[in-house]
This record gives C-alpha cells, sequence and structure tokens, in this order.
C-alpha cells in the first residue's frame, strides 16, 4: 500500500529569542490509516502539523505526501498543496464567524480547484456530509454560525476538511472542547466519514482515552525528539 | 469573486465600525465636493454679476478699479467722466443704450446710485436675468428712490417711507433738506445692486445743486424750488453701454479709449471680472487644501481602524491560510474591504452631497445670492472620487503587509 505520510530524517529548528528544534527520523503512515499521536503541549505537536500541512519548512528531510516530497515545492505551491489535500479540523476557532455554516464547508474549494470539480453539487454535498455528522440541515444552511455550539461547529469544520475529498484529514485536538460523551460521538463520526471517503487520518490529541479507537496510536515522544533552550 | 463575498460579510460582521470609518470618509467626500460645488458657484455667480453689458466706460484708471467702483461699488472714481463726453458716447453709432452711474453719496452704509430708470431694464445678471421689482416701481418723481433688497430688509425699509441720503461715502453730512421716498424695492439677485440706494439722475444734479466745493452753499435751494431748474448734470461716474452687433465692441472700445477731449477707459466686463477673480481666487486654494486635508484624515482614520482589528483578526486569518489561502490572499482580502469601504464611503458621500444640495439650494440663493447649480459630477469631480478610492486602497496597503507577515509567522496557530 502507497504511503500517505512518509517522513524520513526530518529536521526543523527555530531560532528567536528562543531556540527549539524538532527532530522526526521516522514516520510512515499508509493510505486510508487513522493514526492518533499522543503529544502533550509542548512535544512538538504543533510544529509537527505545520511542517505536514507545508506551512513551515523543514530544514533537513523528505517529508513525502501522496508521492510529494513538500521541501520540493515553493510556498505558494505548497499553500495550494494543502488546499488540494488536506483537511484541517483545529480545537476551536475553526469558523469564520461572519460566514453562515455553509459557506465555511465550501470556503475550501475556493482554493482548490480540483477538490471543487469532484463535487457536483456543492450545496447538496455539504448537507450530505453535515447530516451525515448528525447536523440538521436547518441550522447549517440558515443559523448563523456563531448561534451553533462548539460541538455543532466542530463538525461543521469537519465537513470542511472532508468536503472534496482531500487525501489527508489532519485534526488537531479536534475534541479538546467537547464533553466526554460527544467526544466520543464526535470521533467515531469523522472516523466513519474519513473512511467513507477513502482520507488518511491523522489525531494528535493529548486525551489518551481516545487511542483505542484508532487503527494505530504512537506516543508523539516516540515520534519526535523536541529540544527547547535559550538564545 | 470569493474574496469579495468574504470581504462584504466580514465588513457586515464589523457594522458599527465601519460604518463610524466609512461615515467619516463620506462627510469628508462631501465636504470636498461641497466646496467644489461652492467654489464653482462663487466663480459663477461672480462671473454673472453683470451680464448684458458690453463696455463699461469710465475716467482712465485701471480696468479692475474701473470694474470695482462701477459694478461692486467699492472703492471711488478717481474722475468723472464730463457730460458731453458721455453725450459723444451715446451719439456713436454703435451704441444701442447707454445707462449713466454717478456715485458718490450713500444711505446708512449703503451706497447711493444716480442713474436713469434704463439700468432696471439693461443690467442683467446671471446670464440675461432682469431685474425684478419685489414691490413698487421704479422713480417716477424726482425724489423717487428704488432700494436693493439687502437695502430694504436690512434697514427695514417699505414702499412711501422717507429717506435721507448722505453727502459722500462715510459722512455726517446729510442732504436732509431734500428727503427721498421709496417707490420701488427689487428682488434678491445675489449682485451688488441688492446693496444699492437707486435715485435718479436728476436728483443727484438736484440734492448737490447748492453745494460748492463739498459744503452747503450760504444760499440754499428748497426741494420745491429746485424742480424748476435745469438738473442737467455736469459729469457722470461712468456708464454701461450695449453696442448694436458684437463686432462693433472693439471698434467702440478703441475709439473710447483714443478719444481725445479726456481720457477716457473702455473695459470688457467679463475680461475684468476674470482678471479681478485671479486676484481673489488664492481663497479658492486655500479652500481645496483644507478639504483635501480633511479626506486625508478620515483615510487616516480608516487605516487606523484596519490596524486595530488585525490583532482580533489573526486567528481568521491563520484559519484562512490553513484551509489554503496564501499569504498574499490574506493581503488581497484586506484591501478589498478597505476598496469597498471607500467606494461606499464615496457613493454615501455622492448622496449626502446631492442630499445638501436639494435641501439648502434656495436658502443659500436667497440668504447669500449665491446659486449653486445641481448638475451631474463634473470630470474633474469623478476624477476626485475615483483617486479617493485609489488612495483608500493604496493606504490599506500598510496595515495589509502587516498582515501578510503575521501570517507568514503566525501559519496555522497563533502565536501571543
Amino acid at each position: 500500500m502507497v504511503a500517505s505520510i512518509d517522513i524520513k530524517g526530518l529536521r526543523f529548528s527555530w531560532r528567536g529569542r528562543t531556540s527549539f528544534s524538532l527532530a522526526v527520523p521516522d514516520l510512515k503512515v499508509a493510505a486510508g490509516e487513522k493514526l492518533f499521536l499522543l503529544g502533550e503541549s509542548g512535544t512538538g505537536k504543533s510544529t509537527l502539523l505545520s511542517l505536514i500541512c507545508g506551512i513551515t519548512t523543514p530544514s533537513e528531510g523528505r517529508l513525502v505526501l501522496d508521492g510529494t516530497n513538500l521541501p520540493d515545492l515553493s510556498a505558494s505551491a505548497r499553500d495550494r498543496f494543502r488546499a488540494e489535500h488536506i483537511g484541517v479540523i483545529f480545537q476551536m476557532f475553526n469558523l469564520l464567524p461572519y460566514a453562515s455554516p455553509l459557506e465555511n464547508i465550501l470556503l475550501p474549494l475556493a482554493f482548490a480547484p480540483n477538490r471543487k470539480a469532484r463535487v457536483a453539487n456543492q450545496r447538496a454535498e455539504a448537507l450530505r456530509l453535515t447530516s451525515a455528522l448528525g447536523l440538521n440541515e436547518t441550522l447549517v444552511t440558515s443559523a448563523g454560525t456563531t448561534e451553533l455550539s462548539i460541538g455543532q461547529q466542530q463538525r461543521v469544520a469537519a465537513a470542511r476538511a472532508l468536503i472534496g475529498g482531500p487525501k489527508l484529514i489532519v485534526a488537531d485536538e479536534p475534541t479538546s472542547a467537547l464533553d466526554a460523551t460527544s467526544q466520543a460521538a464526535f470521533v467515531d463520526l469523522l472516523m466513519t466519514q474519513a473512511e467513507a471517503a477513502g482520507a488518511t487520518l491523522l489525531m494528535v490529541s493529548h486525551d489518551a482515552r481516545l487511542a483505542n479507537r484508532f487503527d494505530r496510536h504512537l506516543d508523539l515522544a516516540d515520534v519526535a525528539q523536541a529540544t527547547r533552550g535559550m538564545a | 469573486m470569493i474574496l469579495l463575498r468574504l470581504a462584504l460579510k466580514s465588513l457586515r460582521s464589523r457594522i458599527l465600525t465601519v460604518s463610524l470609518t466609512v461615515f467619516a470618509i463620506a462627510l469628508s467626500v462631501a465636504l470636498f465636493l461641497g466646496v467644489e460645488k461652492v467654489r464653482t458657484g462663487a466663480k459663477a455667480s461672480f462671473a454673472d454679476t453683470i451680464s448684458g453689458t458690453d463696455l463699461i466706460v469710465g475716467a482712465r484708471s485701471g480696468g479692475v478699479q474701473l470694474l470695482l467702483y462701477s459694478v461692486f461699488r467699492v472703492g471711488n472714481a478717481t474722475n468723472n467722466v464730463t457730460w458731453q463726453s458721455y453725450q459723444d458716447i451715446a451719439a456713436r453709432p454703435e451704441v444701442k443704450w447707454i445707462v449713466p452711474l454717478s456715485l458718490g453719496d450713500s444711505h446708512r452704509g449703503f451706497r447711493v446710485l444716480g442713474t436713469t430708470t434704463a439700468f432696471f431694464d439693461r443690467y442683467k445678471y446671471r446670464g440675461g436675468r432682469d431685474i425684478d421689482f419685489a414691490q413698487g416701481t421704479q422713480f417716477n418723481d424726482l425724489f423717487d428712490t428704488v432700494l436693493g433688497a439687502d437695502v430694504a430688509s436690512e434697514l427695514g425699509y417699505k414702499i412711501g417711507d422717507e429717506i435721507v441720503v448722505a453727502h459722500g461715502v462715510a459722512s455726517f453730512t446729510e442732504h436732509d433738506d431734500k428727503p427721498f421716498r421709496v417707490s420701488g424695492i427689487l428682488e434678491k439677485t445675489g449682485t451688488p445692486v441688492d446693496r444699492t440706494v437707486f435715485v435718479s439722475l436728476a436728483a443727484i444734479e438736484a440734492i448737490h445743486i447748492d453745494w460748492q466745493g463739498g459744503g452747503r452753499s450760504q444760499t440754499p435751494i428748497s426741494a420745491k424750488d429746485v424742480r424748476q431748474m435745469d438738473l442737467k448734470p455736469k459729469s457722470v461716474s461712468a456708464a454701461l453701454v450695449g453696442v448694436t452687433s458684437r463686432l462693433k465692441i472693439f471698434t467702440l472700445q478703441r475709439w473710447i479709449n483714443d478719444y481725445t477731449q479726456e481720457p477716457l477707459l473702455a473695459i470688457l466686463p467679463g475680461v475684468a471680472l476674470s482678471e479681478l477673480w485671479s486676484l481673489i481666487g488664492v481663497a479658492e486654494t486655500a479652500l481645496i487644501g483644507v478639504s483635501t486635508m480633511v479626506v486625508i484624515t478620515a483615510l487616516l482614520g480608516m487605516i487606523a481602524m484596519i490596524f486595530s482589528g488585525l490583532n482580533e483578526r489573526r486567528r481568521e486569518m491563520a484559519l484562512l491560510r490553513a484551509i489554503g489561502a496564501r499569504p498574499r490572499t490574506i493581503l488581497t482580502l484586506l484591501t478589498t474591504e478597505a476598496a469597498l469601504m471607500s467606494l461606499m464611503a464615496v457613493l454615501l458621500g455622492l448622496a449626502l452631497l446631492y442630499t445638501g444640495l436639494f435641501v439648502a439650494q434656495s436658502y443659500i440663493d436667497a440668504a447669500f445670492g449665491l446659486y449653486l447649480e445641481i448638475t451631474w459630477p463634473s470630470r474633474r469631480e469623478l476624477v476626485v472620487l475615483a483617486l479617493v478610492v485609489l488612495a483608500g486602497t493604496l493606504v490599506s496597503l500598510i496595515p495589509a503587509l502587516r498582515a501578510y507577515f503575521l501570517s507568514l509567522a503566525d501559519g496555522m496557530q497563533v502565536r501571543s
């Protein structure tokens, strides 16, 4: 099976008032795999996700997503690559407050022509995803984004990450703002939809309780070595 | 397209600050255009002070000076034109009509003008408009007087009132032995006519007939006796002349300027008016300068508003970046917002201006004699409006670039 993420000898270092470096010797995620990364804050979690999403560039090493080595691409090509291939869900503030839920879901398509081309009827597809994620239709089309509960907002964010079928879904603590019962429900819905779309799911969380629902779980500390210091 | 929609929605979500900013720019734009309207209106009103008159004739001095005392009643004639010269000009074949103007006296700060009834028919303003009588008629009796609109309203005169003319412009000696009766009051014109007391040329002669060398003579002549006397004037201050054909203007002008019996000057009112405007036109540059500063201030206000909003919008920008927006897209989004605000401000400014014009036009005309024409924006004004939108967009690059670099540094996470 082709690897969705293939990282080898990756190094990143950042120097400012403090210095920070991250090394990822080897990380492979198979296509369609659902991987859970357990990481406390400060373990280089955000940096690793930024690297995978192509927002920050490594100083050395290979970072291959679906056969494309990201460090080889220009900054704008990486932005385009992210738009086309990756759906991102954050812990909170996932949505533009001034756009409706439906507009938020459809927004990535504006930056990703190929994803857009895969969606014949945008509105119908958005509603199909949200109803699969357990959101009722009027909520998506008529309610204001700020009127939604946190749980509802996270589902809208999931629909936005999934629309147009990107190959990789990156979820950064997507459940931390939810209460315990909705956490499991959310992860299950997200997994089902990622599976249905044939996408790889990479979720990072500090909460180990959800780990055994995934195909595989790793401790971030075993994957990446972060070092901090004063410059 | 999506950016435009996002920009509009983002602006709508901050409706209060955005509308205040837009309103400030709109006011400044309306002010700028208003100043422009007043400026062109004032210039036009000024140029329309006198029309229908082909030449103004007076003793030889400067063109502007002749215009000032004959039309604007400012300053004094250095010399008079003798009645003989006046008759000679009147007898020229090119002359269609001639109206004498005799100045020198005043009534409570308003100049007294001795002339003939032809003045009310021949004097035109604002492109050929006639002087109309609000009340009463022109003078029929020797001691009848017609008042300009401002004279009547400021001094509270009505038809039939008696007034006494003072000798000279600022003097305490009055021609109180020969009072005048108000026979007519003119409509407001917005020209110096409003501030003039009109009497007949013969009346000027009559009130001065028993004066010698600036003082009253020892042998006064009563108002009753003077009516029996020959009241042909010895001289006039100036004269308005109309020619039979416009082609004759220059022939007549040259003849008058070359008149050998007396040094005379004939001027074209239009030429002298624009000469005079160029002297007082410095004020218009100052006006434009001030209103430009106001527009710049309003645009700076918009920049400050965008800057202050940047920090709370970092989250939004990181989000846009995460779903695939380039830093350049963030830059475009912010400048688009500024361009939209400037555009709305310009449109609102136009709306404010035209509303103001429609509401205040007649009041301004009545109160200041300033006629502001309601026309479509001129080419020059459209250029100014386009420049405001352009300037608003350009200056927004400053906060937009800041956002660009912030979003480069922040990436998907906002570091605080």
